[in-house]
């Protein structure tokens, strides 16, 4: 009774709103970055958007990331847009499981998206359904100082034994190997999330982050070890527990620090912090087990549907314009990202036609271990991943502690 | 005429005015503390038996949230940390009495020094929180500027900038787990040392010059006078200032918020940042264990507030 009076007060309410644009429909969007970057290409995306569909009334929500974060479990249930931007993988988990969200299969096989973004098909899967379409990613990988390995005489490393020796070439010239600020966690579980991959492949971050293997598998106890080579033969920066990832770029500005597993966002604080195109560049996380498929870190960011919308058709129209390649081009090229679908154009920027390199001959896409994981498990894990960073002899312990984790999670 | 009525014309609520007017003012505010603190408590308390990620159905799970924490490390942390806030911070008790017995003196611009002693229990927790994270910065922070004026001399890398480089690194004050909970502590102290402090000074005000001058007559002076003249005078205060410490160490949260986060790994979590990791945070919404870790904080709360109220209690008493 009162969701009928209340229903019925908000059509008055909308009909008084609406009696100058009688015929016009409504679409509510949320989306999620103020950053100057990203909140311009959407807008960009918008326009068009609009200037396509004069008939439909956009409103347009923008919040901050961290605020989005915990806010859309709110609006979800009490008010829901009709379409709102968020990410895949497990991540997109809890409210798929809900019922939050709008599958949009007919969606996919109409605007011909599983062949245009068959790549990244996987990762809007949940259940067998698919539930968001992506607008952009990135790629991951090692940021260096070219200046500094130029001088050193050191190539870009494609092997383990080539990444160390370089090291210990750099740790002789008084550079530390590598920056990283860990405060916030995220970034150790990149590095992690590398080392895994080239010491076990794709198959086992999956099945790991799925809750498949345990911790103290032997595998992951070698990729542990791995990271403990790296720790004590490269070295991290001391003291990254107490910077935040844009802190860490102040040793590498300053040219104390040479490299930097990263992901593409990074490039706009290198460049805001002094540096050049000509100072910085980009290699492939190098090989470590001979012969395993290069998988890569790429992250998508999507839109969805959530189930509560009011204007299904309206937000449908708009998820298959932002997947159209022209769009999807243009925003990239803003924003300085990867386009999902496979026949938009690539920017020319050096990064990002590596990057593209690079994810284009990937065994596989990792979402990233905190996207891939459940929140949960996630947490701990990143916070185990910290520990070890700070004193590697707590290995076992780590992995000990995480699997006892994991046993709660994933019950 | 009215009151010639027979009584049996009177109305109830006439009849019944003294018994119901206090009711009545009480009401908003016995409505509101329902609504805000009574009710929610209680949800709290049986949110504790349920899994429950907000989304999806609570699922009945008993005492299983309890078991857990008994088996989850990261509990004992926190509890242990809040043992440890709670012991550290009554320092602000002994100090405060000390500053406020400094304070209390006739100097000219006397009024001045006391405000500048008061300023940081004006300031919000965050900024004190924000400042003393840049103090114990071991680049830029003040402590990291006297560790290198020490220890670490100035060189040019291999790209020309000018570098530092330390025969002993600065300490990470935030950033090592051994530290971080006392430097965390150690900030919270000022504010709350000048929030003792304030009391004492109100005390002392109310200290019988009398009396001083009687234990003078008898010979008392220096430490003498302090404890067995000045102090049991001062007793209302000290009650006050114990209270809103107890108060204050429990539910530090803005601190460690501001300043680690509950890291690093973890190390400085206390139960009520605990339960807003797992219940509230980016990587939690398990409002079942937040709530059962709330419940647990609740009861170390009661104790030391029954505690405080019976104190009261037989205060009115005897008074």
């Amino acid at each position: 009774m009162f969701h009928k009076s209340k229903a019925a007060l908000a059509a008055f309410a909308a009909s008084t709103i609406l009696a100058t644009s009688a015929f016009a429909s409504e679409l509510v969007i949320n989306f999620d970055d103020l950053n100057p970057g990203p909140k311009k290409g959407f807008e960009d995306a918008v326009e068009a958007f609009k200037a396509a569909n004069p008939d439909i009334n956009v409103t347009v929500n923008i919040n901050d990331r961290e605020a989005h974060k915990t806010a859309i479990r709110n609006f979800l249930s009490a008010d829901p847009p009709d379409v709102t931007s968020w990410y895949p993988g497990n991540r997109m988990g809890p409210f798929v499981d809900a019922g939050l969200f709008e599958p949009i299969d007919d969606l996919w096989a109409a605007e011909g998206l599983d062949k245009d973004m068959a790549a990244i098909q996987p990762t809007m899967t949940r259940n067998g359904k698919i539930w968001g379409v992506p607008y952009s990613y990135y790629q991951w990988g090692i940021y260096y100082r070219k200046d500094i390995f130029d001088k050193l005489g050191l190539d870009e490393p494609t092997t383990w034994d080539g990444l160390l020796s370089a090291c210990g070439t750099l740790r002789d010239a008084g550079v530390t190997p590598f920056t990283i600020g860990t405060k916030f966690l995220w970034t150790a579980a990149g590095v992690f999330d590398y080392i895994n991959l080239r010491t076990n492949g794709y198959e086992v971050h999956n099945d790991l982050t799925a809750g498949k293997i345990k911790y103290t598998d032997p595998r992951i106890v070698k990729t542990m070890e791995n990271w403990a080579q790296m720790i004590d033969e490269c070295g991290f920066v001391e003291n990254h527990t107490s910077m935040s990832w844009q802190d860490a770029i102040a040793p590498f500005a300053n040219g104390d620090a040479a490299m930097y597993v990263m992901g593409n966002f990074s490039v706009d604080g290198y460049k805001n912090a002094g540096l050049t195109n000509d100072q910085i560049d980009y290699f492939q996380f190098p090989e470590i087990t001979p012969g395993i498929p290069m998988a890569e870190e790429a992250p998508a960011d999507a839109f969805f549907i959530p189930s509560g919308a009011k204007n299904k058709d309206e937000a449908r129209k708009f998820l298959a314009f932002i997947a159209q390649p022209e769009i999807q081009s243009k925003w990239n090229e803003t924003i300085g990202q990867l386009p999902p679908n496979s026949r938009a154009t690539v920017s020319d920027d050096k990064f990002i036609q590596e990057g593209f390199a690079v994810v284009s001959n990937a065994a596989g896409l990792a979402q990233f271990y905190d996207r891939d994981a459940p929140a949960e498990m996630a947490k701990a894990g990143m916070e185990g991943f910290q520990k070890f960073m700070v004193d590697t002899s707590t290995m076992m312990e780590v992995l000990e502690e995480l699997d006892r984790v994991q046993a709660e999670v994933y019950k | 005429m009215a009151y010639a009525d027979p009584p049996s014309r009177k109305s109830w609520i006439a009849r019944n005015r003294l018994s119901i007017a206090p009711w009545l003012f009480l009401s908003p505010a016995l409505i509101f503390f329902a609504i805000y603190v009574v009710i929610p408590i209680f949800q709290s308390l049986s949110i504790s038996l349920y899994e429950w990620n907000g989304l999806s159905d609570a699922v009945y799970v008993g005492f299983r949230n309890y078991v857990d924490l008994w088996d989850d490390p990261k509990f004992w942390i926190s509890l242990k940390n809040n043992v440890i806030w709670l012991v550290l911070y009554m320092l602000a008790v002994p100090l405060g009495l000390a500053v406020a017995l400094f304070l209390n003196q006739t100097v000219p611009g006397m009024r001045f020094y006391k405000s500048m002693f008061f300023f940081p229990f004006v300031i919000s927790q965050v900024v004190v929180g924000l400042i003393f994270g840049w103090f114990y910065n071991p680049d830029f922070g003040i402590v990291g500027a006297i560790w290198k004026s020490i220890y670490c001399e100035e060189v040019i890398n291999i790209v020309g900038n000018v570098s530092v480089r330390c025969s002993r690194t600065p300490p990470d004050i935030l950033g090592d787990p051994r530290f971080a909970t006392y430097g965390i502590i150690f900030a919270g102290l000022w504010p709350q040392v000048a929030y003792c402090m304030i009391l004492y000074l109100t005390g002392l005000n109310n200290v019988s010059s009398e009396q001083i001058e009687a234990g003078r007559l008898d010979g008392a002076k220096g430490w003498r006078m302090l404890r067995h003249v000045v102090l049991p005078q001062l007793w209302p205060a000290t009650f006050l200032a114990v209270v809103v410490t107890v108060i204050g160490a429990l539910r530090s949260f803005d601190m460690i918020a501001i300043m680690t986060q509950g890291g690093p790994f973890g190390s400085t979590n206390v139960l009520s940042y605990y339960m807003f990791e797992t219940a509230l945070s980016e990587y939690g919404f398990r409002y079942g264990y937040g709530s059962a870790i709330a419940t647990v904080l609740f009861f170390i709360m009661l104790i030391f507030i029954s505690f405080f109220l019976w104190q009261m209690y037989k205060e009115e008493r005897r008074g």
